[in-house]
């Protein structure tokens, strides 16, 4: 397969901020790539410095080999879309998408054609003579991509572009813009900090935390095997329980919670040194409810339900583990098996040993205060 | 119902009377004199076409006004393709904190009267002047060379003057151009030029067109700038109502020649709104 783009020990620093530290990665021809990180985590930098807006302090970037270094953003084969979207409000649909034609040199009945190919790929056939501020936000956002992909680029960047809409619209223009990946062909880099977006519209995705790549895998990947404690936290949902771990006589790992229960873990963990704290994750899907006595390799805990959150099929119990102030979330099947249960109700929780994952304690701030 | 209407319309006169008493006494009333003065024969009063005929007649009047009506579209232009960069680094380019520092800049010259610029162009440009000295001094010139007096320093006397009245319009639509668009046009593979040819120029126009209107307005009826920078080798249309008026004391011809220059600018920029496709509500707002 053939690599679109490839990025190679790249960093970029603002003072002393290192926004960029040392990342590397390929992205096969064709495929959908996310990067996914919370704010501020440097993955607008990123994007920059392959746009060709910011000039990187370190490291190399090849588009289908070539290398990139020096060449300025209007000569790179790699377009944008921007958060924004910035279409020209000066124009026209049609004219907004000729820019780049034009920019080329190209003229005529040519543009013409190549306008009315990629309107209609994107939906909108016979919308080229159209302000701009009298299209709706799902189709700025059309207009926007076909912009960039009237030009033909090697790798189309896309930033955060579905920020701007409404939740129902942008589920809809997750599936679209899918859709309309596979069909086109072209290399998307995507960045987000919605890991619903990145996990359903992704080939691969690259989650980022501090200027640093986490884990780079699929989304089913990073799903089940969180290869660090920021990613099985920022993936998906996942309920943290604070541990310190030991091992008993048999040489068995055990994990301590707060209130002093001990839970079976398997797979291979560092040895624990001294009483250092631990966290160990728990998906809500994975928690049973009342388990049967009789099922063997389950931890149980004993909780009191503190509320119901009824979502339909994404309900959800909120739970307090006894002696503790944490609250967990376990998933609630809709199947009316547990119709009975009430808030403060005192149940039995459990998960499978194998389920449960554990990481040494790192403190990662997820969201930003806004 | 009514009685409220009633006493609406009489408090908004009471507001209003002050502005309409200021359009009408000072400029209605002078002007309907002014258009009858310049209809009436120097000697012996009646209705004539005499005193437009005189600036038809005498080539040294409408030469004048020709040249000024030149001059005033060339230091506009001017004006603008300095100001347009100027605009676009203190909006775009300089940080946030110098950006109040770089106005206050430009506004610091006006507050000095224009007497006292013009009189520091002149300390600066004369034969005896700090410029001359210099360069003689340095030894690049081997005696004193007089730089006033004549058209290019009054054209960059003019540009400097009427410069902050371009600067502020341009700036204030420039702010609301989204930087987003010029990384987008330059991403989309617009070199610089085009990028000013097609974003930056197309966002700026109404801002461009307003400070156009004033700059030429003020440049087309500024009377001190002309009269000491460009002295008796370069006149300006102004200088010869002033005389009229003042030495000639015929003020009939010094109407006749104000209406001209009224007519000139209102055609200008008539046809300037008319080239841009700009409305004058829109580039007055």
């Amino acid at each position: 397969m053939r690599i679109a783009l490839s990025v190679q020990n790249l960093t970029k620093r603002f003072g002393d901020f290192t926004a960029v530290d040392q990342v590397s990665f390929d992205v096969e021809d064709g495929k959908f790539f996310s990067i996914l990180g919370p704010s501020g985590c440097g993955k607008t930098t990123l994007l920059r410095m392959i746009a060709g807006f910011y000039k990187p302090d370190h490291g190399t970037l090849l588009f289908d080999g070539q290398n990139m270094e020096g060449v300025a953003p209007n000569k790179r084969p790699v377009n944008m879309v921007f958060q924004n979207l910035a279409l020209f409000p000066m124009m026209n649909v049609e004219e907004n998408i000729a820019f780049g034609l034009r920019r080329r040199g190209e003229k005529g009945s040519a543009v013409t054609k190549k306008v009315q190919e990629v309107l209609e790929r994107v939906g909108l056939p016979g919308s080229g003579k159209k302000q701009v501020n009298q299209l709706s936000g799902g189709q700025k956002q059309r207009i926007a991509i076909a912009r960039c992909l009237v030009l033909d680029p090697t790798v189309l960047l896309l930033d955060e572009p579905l920020g701007a809409l409404d939740a129902k619209l942008r589920e809809h223009m997750k599936v679209e813009l899918k859709t309309l990946q596979s069909q086109v062909g072209t290399t998307f880099v995507y960045i987000t900090h919605d890991q619903s977006e990145a996990m359903v519209m992704s080939d691969t995705v690259a989650v980022m935390n501090n200027g640093k790549f986490e884990q780079i895998g699929t989304p089913q990947d990073l799903y089940h095997n969180p290869k660090s404690s920021f990613v099985a936290q920022f993936v998906g949902n996942n309920n943290k329980l604070r541990v310190t771990l030991r091992r008993d006589a048999h040489g068995h790992l055990l994990a301590r919670y707060t209130n002093g229960l001990d839970f079976t873990l398997v797979g291979a963990f560092e040895a624990p040194k001294g009483d250092e704290e631990y966290d160990l994750f728990i998906r809500p899907e994975s928690m049973l409810i009342n388990p049967d006595e009789t099922l063997a390799h389950v931890n149980r805990l004993p909780v009191t339900v503190s509320s119901i959150l009824f979502d339909g099929g994404n309900s959800r119990l909120l739970v307090t583990p006894e002696n503790t102030d944490d609250e967990l979330v376990v998933a609630l099947p809709q199947t009316r098996q547990y119709d009975s249960i009430k808030a403060k109700d005192h149940i039995t929780i459990g998960w499978d040993i194998s389920k449960a994952i554990c990481y040494k304690r790192r403190d990662w701030k997820l969201y930003d205060e806004e | 119902m009514m009685k409220n209407r009633n006493r609406i319309q009489w408090g908004f006169l009471f507001f209003f009377l002050p502005v309409i008493l200021w359009l009408f006494l000072l400029i209605v009333l002078p002007h309907l004199e002014l258009l009858r003065l310049s209809f009436t024969k120097t000697r012996g009063g009646g209705l004539s076409l005499d005193n437009y005929m005189a600036f038809f007649k005498e080539p040294i009047y409408w030469l004048t006004y020709v040249r000024t009506a030149f001059y005033s579209i060339l230091v506009t232009a001017l004006v603008m393709l300095i100001a347009l960069p100027v605009s676009f680094y203190i909006t775009k380019i300089a940080r946030v904190k110098a950006t109040g520092f770089l106005m206050v800049l430009i506004l610091v010259p006006f507050w000095v009267s224009e007497l006292i610029r013009v009189y520091g162009w002149m300390i600066l440009l004369r034969e005896s002047g700090v410029l001359n000295q210099f360069l003689i001094a340095i030894g690049l010139f081997s005696k004193p060379v007089e730089m006033l007096y004549n058209d290019i320093t009054m054209v960059m006397g003019l540009v400097y003057t009427s410069m902050l009245f371009m600067v502020v319009p341009i700036i204030g639509v420039m702010d609301d151009l989204d930087d987003a668009l010029i990384e987008a046009a330059y991403d989309l593979g617009a070199s610089k030029i085009s990028i000013w040819r097609t974003i930056i120029i197309p966002h700026c126009a109404s801002g461009m067109v307003s400070g156009g209107i004033i700059v030429f307005m003020l440049v087309l009826g500024s009377y001190l700038t002309p009269n000491l920078m460009g002295g008796k080798n370069s006149l300006w249309f102004t200088e010869q109502i002033y005389n009229q008026i003042i030495i000639y004391f015929n003020w009939n011809q010094g109407a006749a020649f104000g209406f001209l220059l009224l007519i000139l600018s209102s055609l200008i920029i008539w046809i300037v709104l008319k080239l841009t496709r700009q409305n004058l509500k829109e580039v007055v707002k």
